[in-house]
C-alpha cells in the first residue's frame, strides 16, 4: 500500500531520489541556458596509485580561479566509505558537491538495501552521475574525478579514471589527473612499484605532488610557512586512513634534502 | 445506485483499530534500552528479515507488524533523513522530526484507508555529550493509528507490549553495562506470550547505537557477538 505524504520514488539511489522527488535540490544544467563558459575556482592535481597493501589517494590543496588562487587549502579527496575514495579534479563546485552526493549515495544504498554495493558497482554508479552532468561539463564545469579502493572480494586496491561522458577506466597501477596530472604521472611513472610499503607509497605520493607542483603553476606545493599539506588517505583492508601532517612533513623534509644534496635544483 | 448502510464513524474507527492490534499481536514484540554506552534494539526473530534499521548516524528504528509495512516505513525513514543531512547538516537530522513525519504519515492511512497499517514503530535517538543540544537519549513510539509518545529509558512495542512493560519497570536500572542490558531484554522476551520461552542468540536480532562511535553509531551485532555478551 502507498503510505502518503512521502514522495514517488522507491529505489535504492540517493543521486535518483534527488531527481525524482526533489527536483529543487537537483540542479538541471541543461536549464542553465547561459552558454558562456563561467569562472569558477578549478581543482589541480590528484592521483592514485597502488602499493603492497592497498591503494593511496593523493591530491594538492590549490584551487585556482584563472590565473589568480581562489583557495589554498581545500579538500579533493574524499573517504565516500571505509573502503572507497574520491580524488576530484576540475570545477571545483560541482566536483565537491558530486563527492558529497556520492559518499551519501554509497551510505543511503547500504541502509536501503542493508548491505554495500560492490567496488565495481561504486565506481559504475560514479559513471552514471559524470554522466548526467555532461549538460554542466558542456558549458565549462567539468568534473572528472579519480575513484578507487580496497575491493574486498579481490583482495585487492583498484583504480578508475572517467572522462566527461562517463566512460569508466580502470588502471593497473597509477592515474593522476588535473593540470598537473601530466608531471604527477610521469613523476610516479619512474617511482612507482606496485609492492611498496605504506613508507615507501607516502614517499612517492609527496614526490609526485611536489614535481607536479614544481612544473604546473596552478598546483599548490607543500605550504610549510602556512604548514598546508597535501591530503594523503591511504585504504587498505581494514578501511580508510589519511596520513598525518607530521608524517607528510618529515617526509617531504627528506625529499627536499635528498635533493639539496644532490645539489640539483630543489623544489 | 445503491445507499450504502450506515456505519458510525465510532464503529468504523473501533474496527479498524482492532483489527490492526490483531495484526500487530501475530508478530513478536520488540525491546529498546538505554544503557550505559547507548541504546540498544532488540528483537525476537529468527528470520533473516530485518526488523531493525539504521536511518541516520545516530537514528536507529524498529518495527512491529506485517513486515512489508513497517519496512516500507524503515525505507522512507532512510529517505527523509538523507535528505533532510543533505539539504542542511547531518546535526539537522532529528528523531523527533522522524517520528512526527511517521505519526501524520500513520495517521492519515489509519483514517483514509479502508485497511489501517499493522504496525508499530520506534525511532530511537542515541545523544551525544559532547554535541550542545543533543546531549540527551530520545525513543519515540508511533502506533497503528498514528498516535505518538515519547519515552525515557527504554520502550516496548509489539503485542505483549503490556507483560514486557512490566518487567522491564521492575528490572530495569539506569545505566547498567551492555551485557547486562542485553540478557534484561532477553529475559524480557522470553516473558512475551506470543513468543518462545527460550530465545537463543541466533534468534534474537540486536543493534546498538553506540556514544562512543564517531560519524554512524549504528552497529548490528553478530552471533558470535551477542553469545560473548549474553555470556551463554
Amino acid at each position: 500500500m502507498e503510505i502518503p505524504g512521502f514522495g514517488t520514488y522507491r529505489g535504492a539511489s540517493f543521486f535518483e531520489l534527488l531527481r525524482v522527488d526533489h527536483p529543487q535540490l537537483a540542479i538541471d544544467w541543461s536549464q542553465a541556458g547561459n552558454r558562456q563558459p563561467v569562472s569558477v575556482p578549478h581543482g589541480t592535481t590528484v592521483l592514485a596509485f597502488k602499493y603492497a597493501e592497498g591503494v593511496i589517494v593523493a591530491g594538492d590543496r590549490l584551487a585556482t580561479e584563472g590565473h589568480r588562487v581562489a583557495s589554498r587549502d581545500i579538500q579533493k579527496v574524499y573517504a565516500t566509505d571505509d573502503h572507497s575514495m574520491i580524488a576530484i579534479a576540475g570545477a571545483a563546485g560541482p566536483a565537491i558537491e558530486m563527492a558529497r552526493v556520492m559518499r551519501i549515495e554509497l551510505e543511503h544504498y547500504e541502509k536501503i538495501e542493508g548491505q554495500p554495493l560492490e567496488l565495481d558497482g561504486k565506481a559504475n554508479k560514479l559513471a552514471q552521475m559524470i554522466r548526467a552532468n555532461l549538460p554542466a561539463a558542456m558549458q565549462g564545469l567539468v568534473v572528472v574525478p579519480l575513484f578507487a579502493g580496497y575491493d574486498l572480494r579481490r583482495k585487492q586496491g583498484r583504480i578508475w579514471k572517467f572522462d566527461v561522458t562517463g566512460g569508466r577506466y580502470e588502471e593497473a597501477d597509477f592515474e593522476a589527473t588535473g593540470s598537473g596530472g601530466l608531471y604527477a604521472r610521469e613523476s610516479l611513472k619512474k617511482s612507482h612499484r606496485s609492492s611498496a610499503t605504506r613508507q615507501e607509497a607516502l614517499e612517492m605520493a609527496v614526490q609526485a605532488l611536489t614535481d607536479a607542483a614544481d612544473e604546473d603553476r596552478a598546483t599548490g606545493g607543500i605550504d610549510t610557512l602556512r604548514g598546508i599539506f597535501p591530503t594523503v588517505i591511504c585504504c587498505s583492508e581494514p578501511g580508510i586512513e589519511q596520513a598525518e601532517e607530521d608524517e607528510l612533513r618529515s617526509v617531504y623534509e627528506a625529499l627536499v634534502e635528498r635533493r639539496r644534496a644532490r645539489g640539483g635544483s630543489s623544489s | 445506485m445503491s445507499m450504502p448502510f450506515y456505519v458510525s464513524p465510532e464503529q468504523v474507527m473501533a474496527d479498524k483499530a482492532e483489527f490492526a492490534r490483531k495484526g500487530i499481536g501475530r508478530g513478536k514484540s520488540s525491546i529498546t534500552l538505554e544503557y550505559a554506552g547507548g541504546i540498544a534494539v532488540m528483537a525476537e526473530n529468527p528470520s533473516s528479515l530485518s526488523k531493525i534499521g539504521e536511518i541516520y548516524d545516530r537514528i536507529a528504528f524498529a518495527g512491529v507488524g506485517k513486515f512489508s509495512e513497517f519496512d516500507q516505513l524503515r525505507k522512507i525513514g532512510v529517505r527523509f533523513a538523507d535528505i533532510r543531512g543533505y539539504q542542511y547538516s547531518r546535526d539537522d537530522v532529528r528523531a523527533r522530526a522522524l517520528a512526527n513525519a511517521y505519526s501524520q504519515a500513520i495517521g492519515d492511512a489509519f483514517t483514509r484507508e479502508l485497511k489501517p497499517l499493522e504496525v508499530e514503530v520506534i525511532v530511537a535517538e542515541v545523544g551525544d555529550p559532547e554535541l550542545v543540544g543533543h546531549e540527551k537519549s530520545e525513543i519515540y513510539r508511533v502506533l497503528f493509528d498514528g498516535s505518538i509518545s515519547d519515552h525515557s529509558r527504554f520502550c516496548v512495542i509489539g503485542g505483549s507490549e503490556e507483560e514486557l512493560t512490566g518487567y522491564l519497570q521492575t528490572n530495569y536500572q539506569v545505566d547498567l553495562p551492555l551485557g547486562d542490558a542485553l540478557r534484561l531484554g532477553r529475559n524480557a522476551l522470553q516473558r512475551a506470550a506470543d513468543g518462545q520461552a527460550t530465545v537463543p542468540p541466533e534468534n534474537l536480532e540486536v543493534c546498538l547505537l553506540e556514544k562512543a562511535r564517531v560519524g554512524r553509531k549504528f552497529r548490528r551485532l553478530n552471533v558470535e557477538e551477542l553469545r560473548e555478551h549474553l555470556g551463554a
